[in-house]
């Protein structure tokens, strides 16, 4: 079991992608010789400027949008917070109703609960059991003052890709039904996983809000983009200088901004083939272990998600331990397991899924890349149904396939059943 | 506890071999006890091999235990203490260590293995990361709820200890919580409560009347 000799095979793109040659090489310019200030009016603040204007329109060219639409960011966090923040305190004045989804990502469902304390009324539409939302149930849920709805393009952890196009159809009709048209619902979607392998084109998608973000498409940490449509107002959320057009105080990262903007462009242009390319291997992994290890469920739509998305739940064991066996054999995968979370939460998406809270700790999520080959889906599929039946052999529990309840709520009696999984599925169908 | 100790804890992140300088999460003797855990149940077991058994859940993360012990009747030393978990790598390698632990030179008594605190399996492993110390407190839960099982089984009621509940019968010492535990477990009469606690005859009146009393309020709860 040393690490040493081993060959590592990573399988957790989605958490975060190594660096693209191409754009270190695109982006070391800008770190020691051409260092300039883009505020600045003299030569070293004018060529800084002039790179941040080409990365500005490289985004914008991507997205089918206009450079003054494009507001660089720390990544994708910075990005939702601003455009929720950003709207909602824009319009607070015309409605305080938020729609969103039950799967969203943290820095999503955080700032929406920090909206709620501050006076907003938040309503979290329900996805099906195969993770995917129903535009209906967005439709219904809109009122005269919504002002924003945020809907996530493909769930970082399940991978499944939501109905963008449909649901912005609807909001906007709704929206030129209003009187006062000015005031909303505009429609907002976290595209960071869904960069690199679905289309950007913001016509195409229709929508007002969109976020990006750099150490998921082989580009740097700690940088990406907010497109807002114009007509779209937000408030900033950093007080500073006047950069971005006024909403995003700061120094502009340019070695970062170049980086994400060359990452993104690549990323787009060879999003059809890639994603080709590794949709093939995430089919051969997900039958793979469905067909040979017994008692595993696939979270999330087999086919309406990510190319390379894989999550499965490997019922009766729990996801840390399969991690570190994993690890011991060369492979770097994730698991929306309570025990490896900072909270000791398990997945609120496996959750929101209807399933109760021991699939979560049971949920092991590979993310394919670039770097994967067939032989590393081959090495997967030898390793696996071992480390699963090593860890079955630990486990005393036996979840039926179909639970949407605890397995043994009387492990918990005593303790008001706190387990932390936020679920209302103890009670027995 | 000790400094040594609380200096282990404090090593969050990441713990590095002193030998390869490789960093891994946890501790190589956690790691050793992962991937090789000690005196794990590997087969059901038939009907009389273990003289008492419990399980029970982590609040914090949602883990679940189960342990099955063998004792000595005369001196009360623990012969075997076999057990499961679904539960991360932590909690396999401090309940592997606990049963070693209480298992090792001839066995401890079990008055002597309910004195074992968290704290010592912890120096035993080399320390845990500070949000994985609940881990290891789930082992001695789920030993003082095997030994609880075997007081009751052995008519020694009177040496049940249940953390936090409610004494409703003090001479058998029957808590709510052992209510709400057989209604979970599917009682919905004072019958099935009674055959789940191993308790025919002999409750007071009183008790009678609560314990009918908090299978009511439980199966509102849970079933209602």
């Amino acid at each position: 079991m040393s690490d040493k000799i081993l060959k590592r095979i990573y399988m957790d793109h989605a958490a975060s992608t190594p660096l693209d040659p191409r754009i270190r090489i695109a982006m070391e310019p800008y770190l020691e010789e051409e260092f300039g200030n883009p505020s600045a009016l003299y030569r070293e603040g004018r060529r800084a400027r002039e790179a941040l204007e080409n990365a500005r329109e490289s985004v914008a060219g991507v997205l089918g949008a206009a450079t003054d639409e494009i507001i660089f960011t720390s990544g994708g966090t910075e990005g939702d917070v601003l455009a929720l923040m950003g709207v909602a305190h824009a319009y607070s004045n015309r409605g305080k109703h938020i729609i969103s989804t039950t799967i969203e990502h943290h820095a999503v469902l955080n700032t929406l609960d920090a909206l709620k304390k501050e006076g907003f009324e938040i309503t979290l539409v329900e996805v099906g059991q195969n993770g995917i939302v129903d535009p209906q149930k967005i439709e219904e849920a809109l009122r005269l003052d919504t002002i924003l709805v945020s809907v996530i393009y493909a769930n970082n952890e399940i991978g499944t890709i939501q109905p963008i196009t449909e649901i912005a159809r609807r909001i906007k009709k709704f929206r030129d039904a209003k009187v006062d048209k000015m005031s909303g619902p505009f429609f907002h979607t976290d595209a960071c996983q869904a960069a690199g392998y679905l289309d950007l084109n913001v016509k195409n998608l229709g929508i007002d809000l969109m976020v990006m973000n750099g150490s998921k498409i082989y580009g740097p940490k700690g940088v990406g983009a907010l497109y807002v449509r114009k007509g779209v107002r937000i408030q900033p959320i950093f007080l500073g200088g006047a950069q971005e057009g006024k909403r995003r105080a700061g120094t502009e990262n340019i070695p970062g901004i170049i980086g994400f903007a060359e990452a993104l462009k690549i990323a787009n242009d060879e999003r059809t083939i890639e994603g080709a390319r590794v949709k093939n291997l995430r089919d051969k992994l997900i039958d793979g272990i469905l067909k040979t290890i017994p008692r595993t469920v696939l979270n999330g739509d087999r086919e309406i998600r990510l190319p390379n998305n894989i999550n499965i739940s490997i019922l009766d064991i729990e996801g840390e331990g399969v991690i570190l066996y994993l690890d011991s054999h060369g492979i770097a995968c994730s698991t929306g397991s309570a025990c490896t979370s900072e909270s000791l939460d398990p997945s609120h998406v496996i959750l929101a899924l209807g399933r109760p809270y021991e699939y979560a700790h049971a949920s092991i999520r590979f993310t394919l890349g670039r770097s994967t080959t067939e032989s590393d889906i081959e090495h997967v599929l030898k390793v696996l149904p071992y480390v699963t039946e090593t860890l079955r052999k630990i486990s005393p529990i036996k979840i039926d396939v179909d639970a949407t309840s605890m397995s043994h709520p009387e492990a918990f009696a005593g303790e008001g059943l706190r387990v932390k999984a936020k679920s209302k599925n103890f009670k027995k169908a | 506890m000790n400094n040594d100790s609380k200096n282990l804890k404090g090593a969050d992140i990441d713990v590095i071999n002193q030998y390869t300088g490789e960093k891994w999460y946890y501790t190589d003797i956690v790691k050793d006890h992962f991937f090789k855990p000690r005196n794990l149940l590997l087969e059901d077991p038939s009907d009389g091999v273990f003289d008492a058994t419990g399980m029970v859940g982590s609040p914090a993360c949602g883990d679940m235990m189960h342990m099955w012990m063998r004792v000595d009747p005369v001196t009360e030393c623990i012969q075997d203490l076999k057990w499961k978990t679904f539960g991360c790598g932590s909690a396999i390698a401090a309940t592997s260590m606990y049963s070693v632990m209480l298992t090792e030179n001839g066995g401890l008594s079990i008055a002597d293995a309910l004195r074992i605190k968290p704290q010592q399996i912890m120096e035993r492993l080399g320390g845990l990361p500070n949000r994985k110390i609940h881990c290891s407190v789930l082992a001695d839960k789920a030993f003082q709820k095997t030994a609880n099982d075997y007081f009751r089984k052995t008519g020694q009621n009177q040496r049940i200890v249940v953390e936090g509940a409610r004494v409703i019968d003090d001479r058998l010492n029957i808590t709510d919580k052992d209510i709400e535990e057989a209604v979970l477990e599917g009682a919905v009469t004072l019958e099935d409560v009674q055959k789940k606690l191993k308790v025919g005859v002999g409750m007071s009146e009183e008790a009678l009347v609560e314990i009918e009393q908090l299978i009511r309020f439980y199966s509102e709860k849970y079933y209602g």
